[in-house]
């Protein structure tokens, strides 16, 4: 299953292409230049924090400028489109069919990528990833502010294109010889969390509007001074973005689901579990938004419906890890540059809900709330777990996309650099917001727990930094250089690969 | 696919559920008996604005940055804003309320020793959002008569 790039062919031949593969192409290498550029981002917000006082950055507007544009960037343009590279490459595949369901709307929905990200980097917005009215609407600079309004709103468009082609690709197009039992897990997952974009995103689409009218002075939706309610946004926005955080991490688990059981050399310990619970991660996703909102002045009743709504999906999601366990259990593992990644996503994945279950329980959230012990707990499983299976996904079909193979040892170095950075960086800013620092903050004052656990963060940020030159490398090294891969078994498992329906399908 | 027992996850899906409801039950009774409020606290008017904490106490004293509470007395907070969203934070009494300008959010302590803790802004409000901070005086009650 050679997926792309056997034979080297002009640039534009690609760009024009309306192929699920080229499509693919496109979407990786934008998901993964967009990843170095918020990781820049990363490292100069982290160097900053590195000491109280200005350090790097000559103010705060432009550090906050550029938490905004990390945050957006990484959240909106890496993994996102990271998700659509993989589903590109694989959905039509393993359903079987000869491309996405509409190509030439698959191409419209990568092509409104690079304008939508250029706003945002041009305009460079300061009021957080949320935007919260009223500063969004009284106090935001413009015209990056409405630069990023229209970003996100082309971003939400090409999500909900993506999301209609992945949806009809798998049940229309789908082999008829295949049951929906039968589709692998990789595709369920990208099932699953486009049926939530198609509901979830709207709700913001009409917010960022209101909020775009609201700015012009036309309206007063979110504008008290108008009559307006600043409150009503934070439910918008919360409404598509608890909903779209499963977005983000139901493919990253649907990749672990094809990387396990390969380097395993064992079939998925149960398929029918990890559909189960897919679908029931994608209903309970919608029921727990407002635990984003305790400290608004929620009565007590809300904040324990909502806190119910939050604790009804640590099932499902841990129903994955132990179907990754079993998977593993007395299996052959190859502990391969993706496997590693893989195992590495899944421990974080652990943490990161643990973290998370903290949060929802209603009194300790008024010690966690908007500290760093939040950044700490997202970025656990942003980074930890997201960006951790697509790396891991990433080396993986490497071999497939280029026809050469990485260099291994360097893929091993990247991953334990990046694990003890991720370690480094992600526990300690859970213990910064147990002793209370707010998050946001360009500048601190010398608190000595304060500087020891920002100065551990920020080394840990550099090693992550560091491991990421080593990734770039390795990778237009070895796409050029590297040695050739036997695409039938690139990493040598014995060739004998677990889909289900492999039986009828000789060119998996 | 064949099939194979799958008693072992419906297991551990059993204990995982059960380990969230005793969560959820512990925090259910935990946030009602914080929620508490105390008949006889005194009200204080909190104020956010970019990019500082004002106070108005029940006499009609008012401070700006510093808040000056007793001990041994219960303090109800009446949190808003005047601008953009803040969050009214006393980190060492767990003290963390939305300021929403139209609005007023409540929340209450009660200061157990004299001594001096810093308040801050938890939601980023512009500028000078990293140095919203304040104090406050936890000072010793004067002896009863
Ligand atoms: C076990 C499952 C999870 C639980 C119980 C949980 C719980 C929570 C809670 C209660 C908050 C609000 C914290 C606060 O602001 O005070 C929160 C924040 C957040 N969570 Fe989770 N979460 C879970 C899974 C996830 C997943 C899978 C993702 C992402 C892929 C995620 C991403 C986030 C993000 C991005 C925020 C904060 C956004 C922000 O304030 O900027 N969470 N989580
Ligand atoms: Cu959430
Ligand atoms: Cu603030």
């Amino acid at each position: 299953m050679v997926l792309e790039l056997q034979k080297p062919r002009p640039i534009w031949q690609i760009m024009f292409s309306t192929h699920h593969t080229d499509i693919g192409l496109l979407y990786l290498i934008t998901s993964i230049a967009f990843l170095f550029l918020g990781g820049a981002l990363a490292l100069g917000i982290r160097a900053e924090l590195f000491l109280p006082g200005s350090q790097i950055i000559a103010d705060s507007m432009t550090f906050n400028r550029m938490f905004t544009v990390h945050g957006t960037t990484l959240i909106f343009l890496f993994i996102l489109p990271f998700a659509s590279a993989v589903g590109n490459y694989l959905v039509p595949i393993m359903v079987r069919y000869k491309d996405m369901a509409y190509p030439k709307l698959n191409a419209i929905a990568f092509w409104m990528i690079p304008p939508a990200g250029a706003l945002i980097w041009l305009g460079f917005a300061d009021f957080t990833w949320y935007a919260t009215p009223p500063y969004s609407i009284i106090s935001a600079p413009g015209p990056a502010a409405d630069m990023w309004i229209f970003g996100l709103k082309i971003l939400g468009i090409s999500s909900i294109l993506g999301a209609i082609n992945f949806i009809v690709t798998i049940l229309k197009c789908k082999h008829p010889d295949m049951s929906m039992g039968q589709i692998p897990l990789l595709a369920w997952s990208f099932l699953t969390s486009s049926l939530i974009i198609l509901v979830a995103i709207p709700t913001f689409a009409a917010a960022l509007l209101m909020l775009l009218t609201d700015r012009l002075g036309i309206s007063g939706f979110f504008n008290p001074a108008m009559g307006g309610d600043p409150i009503a946004y934070q439910h918008l926005f919360w409404f598509t973005f608890h909903p779209e955080v499963y977005v983000m991490v139901i493919p990253a688990i649907g990749m672990m689901y094809e990387i396990i059981p390969r380097f395993s050399r064992k079939p998925i310990f149960s398929h029918s579990s990890g559909i189960f619970a897919f679908v029931l991660l994608s209903m309970v996703s919608f029921s727990s938004w407002a635990h984003h909102m305790y400290a608004t002045g929620m009565s007590f009743t809300e904040k324990t419906v909502f806190m119910i709504g939050t604790l009804a999906a640590v099932p499902a999601s841990a129903m994955h890890v132990f179907n990754f366990i079993a998977t593993m259990w007395n299996g052959r593992i190859k502990f391969a540059t993706p496997m590693m990644w893989a195992v590495g996503g899944i421990a974080l994945f652990f943490s990161a809900g643990a973290g998370g279950v903290v949060n929802a329980a209603m009194p300790l959230d008024f010690q966690t709330h908007d500290s760093y012990w939040v950044v700490g707990h997202f970025h656990l499983f942003v980074m930890g777990t997201i960006a951790f299976g697509s790396i891991g996904f990433f080396y993986y079909i490497f071999p497939y996309v280029t026809g050469r193979m990485y260099n291994e040892k360097m893929g091993q170095v990247h991953f334990v650099l990046s694990f003890v950075g991720a370690v480094l960086v992600f526990f300690t800013q859970h213990v910064l917001g147990l002793y209370g620092m707010p998050r946001r903050i360009y500048d601190y004052p010398p608190i000595p727990e304060w500087i020891t656990m920002n100065q551990i963060a920020s080394v840990g940020a550099m090693i992550i930094g560091v491991s990421m030159v080593i990734f770039l490398i390795n990778m237009i090294y070895s796409s050029g250089k590297g040695k050739l891969a036997d695409t039938d078994d690139p990493f040598n498992l014995g060739g004998k690969y677990y889909y289900p329906f492999e039986a009828k399908n000789p060119h998996h | 696919m064949g099939h194979h027992s799958n008693w072992p996850e419906w297991v551990y899906v059993g204990v995982v559920t059960a380990l969230m409801v005793w969560v959820g039950a512990e925090a259910w009774n935990a946030e009602r008996l914080v929620e508490h409020i105390p008949a006889d606290a005194e009200i204080i008017k909190v104020t956010g604005q970019q990019w500082f904490w004002s106070f108005e106490h029940e006499d009609g004293t008012k401070e700006i940055g510093e808040l000056h509470v007793k001990v041994g007395k219960a303090y109800k907070l009446e949190v808003t804003s005047k601008d953009v969203n803040h969050s009214f934070n006393i980190h060492d009494y767990v003290v963390l309320m939305d300021a929403i300008p139209g609005r007023v959010n409540t929340v209450w302590f009660a200061p157990t020793e004299a001594g001096e803790h810093d308040i801050q802004c938890r939601e980023y409000c512009g500028l000078i959002h990293y140095n919203m901070r304040g104090k406050l005086i936890v000072e010793e009650a004067e002896p009863s008569s």
